[in-house]
């Protein structure tokens, strides 16, 4: 079995069968994780660039992990955002990655379409760790693991993404992801962070945190940018913790069995309540350890296809 | 030089002009039209055109030259070659240079560049000093020196203030205020507001930050008495307000480019640069309001917005490159493939929208073919079959989504200022 693309860039057009095998192979990988000897040969001799023109130490530390395991040679290369302005532009930095000879890279950027745009002027196989406000498709694959380890299945799980939807890259990834498996997925948030065509997409919108859990199986919560910048589309984070935010009373109120998730990091009493955040609904610390699992899963595949 | 063209087919909308003829031309001007006898012949260059139209030159009333300032993207120079090439004789171009068309000495070194050209080139001055929206232009000095009308291109005239001041003040000259429709506290975006820009990921740029322009611009119309032009229009809404507008009788005009009238934002999906521009390619609903539009008269011209930007400008993140592309040489053959082939506007139509109305809306003369009337004229083969190669461009840039597109119909050749330009060879 092998997967039909030679990239990962998004959930977008990932067949059904694609997701079931990286899912099914990142189990055997868990199993590794156990392991006292934590480590495969799967992958040796193969080089593996992690290029993260954004900082996010945990994603790509999962990476890392991930390709230490599978025994690749794993290089990370980092590019602040300050200096790409001035410095040598992207096609030349992956000319240069390129000439090192290298097998697989690992991109994040701040800017949507970057992998793609890295697969028109490179012979790697790449996997997109987060372009954007686009996709973050490992993210999303470790969230359906986590949901299909935790609840048995994907199909007819009924999901709800809650929070900034429109500026994030984790919802639309869960949405293409989730939607290909047979999950019914919705969005839960203010109208202000849920884009205006949204429904096309086949999910549900809606603005009342109560229905959200009272309707759902699993919340998957994002992650509140505080930054002024993203701060315009919601009065205050007073607001926005009273309105959306996931506390224990509310759940309580709602009384009903479901299952938390949240890409990290969290920002404890704004989206997410501490007692929440520790207790015995969510699975925040399962989704780090099968994010390497995952991701194990991702590189295997796309690593020793042919 | 003496030139003769031979069976065409005189076409001219504004002399009610359309009858098989043949064209005598002694240095410049148009000295015989009809049956020519032998001794016209002599010694002149004889062209042969079968049944091709001959149509008043051709002008683009919406064009980048990026001098002075951004020479390695194109010259007035390399422009008009480009211009040539397409199948114009004239354009008029946008002020955003570096710096800016804000000063007599800019329009006069435009004008000074131009000057040995085929191609006659009209500036278009700042309408606020550096397009800054604080102060008026000295509009009086800028038409003195030869510019033609009045943008803040790039960006919309800043404040309602400052754009009722520069219709007031531009009134008196009687020439219009062309306007790069474009709210900006919601500016920014890289691409339209749609379904699309959430399955991209890219930043979202709303169709209401046009729409809010062309009313605020069209209200500033009414009330000052001034004229506006609506540069680059895309959307159904400004449509329906232009339409309005023209209904009322106010001095409203507008202007749509090529990509506008037939590419929608699904062409993004696979982030080429060259689908970035500015305005955003729109979605289909707002490309079959323009196409009405152009057929019931509520857009008036065709205009490129000819764009010219560097390989390692376009060759880059999506998000970060330029907006634009050029369109000089592909403008015309796409006019006639998508909107006279597909039988959405007539020969006449188009002449209209490509070489007279822009002319009249910057008060030009329109070309006339009668005997001692300068020669200002393209020569169309609207059947001519051709793929444009980016390599052949005239323009320095080559930031152009159309290469290796198949297209029906092409200017053969352009005469003006006493030169000619058969398939793209000066003809001396
Ligand atoms: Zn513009």
């Amino acid at each position: 079995m092998s997967l039909s693309g030679r990239h990962l860039l998004g959930m977008y057009n990932v067949p059904k069968n694609d997701i079931q095998l990286i899912l099914d192979t990142a189990i055997t990988f868990k199993e590794v994780l156990d392991r006292p000897i934590k480590r495969v040969p799967t992958l040796q001799g193969k080089t593996i660039v992690n290029l993260f023109y954004e900082n996010s130490t945990r994603t790509r530390i999962s990476f890392e992990l991930a390709e230490k395991r599978l025994s690749a040679d794993a290089l990370n290369f980092s590019v602040s955002t300050s200096s790409v302005s001035k410095g040598e532009s992207f096609k030349d930095t992956i000319k240069n990655i390129e000439a090192m000879k290298v097998d697989m890279i690992v991109v994040r950027h701040a800017a949507a379409g970057v992998p793609y745009y890295l697969t028109q002027i490179s012979d790697s196989n790449v996997i997109n760790a987060g372009d954007g406000i686009h996709e973050h498709p490992t993210q999303a694959l470790l969230d359906m693991y986590s949901i299909r380890e935790k609840l048995g299945k994907l199909e007819g799980i009924k999901v709800c993404i809650v929070g900034d939807i429109a500026h994030s890259r984790v919802a639309l990834s869960n949405i293409y992801g989730l939607k290909t498996m047979g999950a019914e997925v919705s969005v839960c948030g203010p109208s202000t962070m849920i884009p205006k065509f949204i429904e096309e997409l086949g999910v549900k919108a809606i603005h009342n945190i109560d229905e959200a859990i009272q309707e759902n199986d699993v919340l998957n919560i994002l992650r509140i940018q505080l930054e002024r910048k993203a701060r315009e589309y919601f009065p205050s984070i007073r607001e926005y913790q009273r309105y959306f935010g996931i506390t224990e009373a509310r759940l309580n109120k709602n009384g009903k069995d479901i299952l938390i998730l949240h890409p990290g990091p969290i920002n404890r009493g704004v989206e997410i309540s501490s007692e929440v955040a520790d207790g015995p609904y969510q699975i925040i610390l399962n989704q780090v350890t099968n994010g390497v699992a995952v991701r194990m899963a991702v590189l295997y595949l796309l690593g020793t296809q042919n | 030089m003496k030139i003769v063209l031979k069976n065409i087919i005189l076409f001219n909308p504004e002399q009610k002009l359309n009858k098989k003829s043949n064209l005598l031309i002694i240095d410049g001007v148009i000295n015989k039209i009809g049956n020519l006898s032998n001794d016209d012949l002599k010694n002149a260059r004889v062209f042969d055109l079968n049944d091709m139209y001959c149509v008043p030159g051709l002008f683009d009333m919406h064009v980048h030259l990026r001098e002075p300032g951004r020479e390695d993207e194109e010259t007035v120079t390399t422009g008009c070659n480009a211009a040539a090439s397409g199948g114009f004789t004239g354009v008029a171009c946008m002020p955003n240079t570096e710096p800016s068309i804000d000063s007599a000495e800019v329009v006069t070194l435009i004008k000074e560049r131009a000057k040995d050209h085929l191609v006659d080139v009209f500036p278009i001055a700042a309408a606020t000093v550096g397009r800054k929206g604080d102060v008026l232009s000295p509009m009086a000095e800028l038409i003195d020196a030869g510019a033609v009308g009045f943008s803040d291109d790039g960006v919309a005239i800043k404040t309602a203030r400052i754009l009722k001041t520069a219709l007031e003040y531009s009134k008196m000259f009687d020439v219009p205020i062309i306007e790069h429709c474009e709210d900006e506290t919601l500016a920014g975006g890289s691409m339209n507001e749609s379904i699309n820009s959430t399955k991209l990921g890219l930043p979202p740029l709303p169709s209401v930050a046009e729409d809010l322009i062309v009313a605020r611009d069209i209200m500033m119309a009414e009330y000052t008495g001034g004229r506006v032009h609506i540069a680059h229009i895309s959307t159904k809404k400004s449509v329906e307000l232009v339409r309005q507008a023209k209904a009322k009788g106010l001095k409203v005009t507008s202007e749509v480019t090529p990509h506008h009238f037939h590419m929608t934002d699904d062409l993004v999906s696979t982030y080429n640069t060259n689908t970035k521009m500015n305005p955003p390619l729109r979605t289909q609903k707002d490309v079959d309001a323009i196409i009405d539009a152009l057929k019931d008269g509520t857009i008036d011209c065709i205009a490129s917005d000819h764009a010219p930007h560097s390989l390692e400008e376009k060759e880059m993140e999506f998000e970060y490159a330029p907006n634009g592309i050029v369109g000089l040489e592909t403008q015309l053959g796409l006019a006639l493939t998508e909107l006279y082939h597909r039988n959405i506007l007539t020969i006449e139509q188009l002449v209209e929208k490509l070489s007279i109305n822009p002319r009249k809306i910057l008060n030009l003369s329109v070309p006339k073919f009668e005997v001692g009337e300068k020669a200002n004229i393209t020569i169309i083969d609207t059947e001519h079959v051709w793929s444009v190669d980016i390599k052949k461009f005239k323009s320095i840039s080559k930031n152009s989504p159309f290469h290796n597109r198949l297209l029906k119909g092409k200017a053969i050749a352009v005469i003006n200022n006493d030169k000619m330009l058969f398939n793209d060879e000066l003809i001396k």
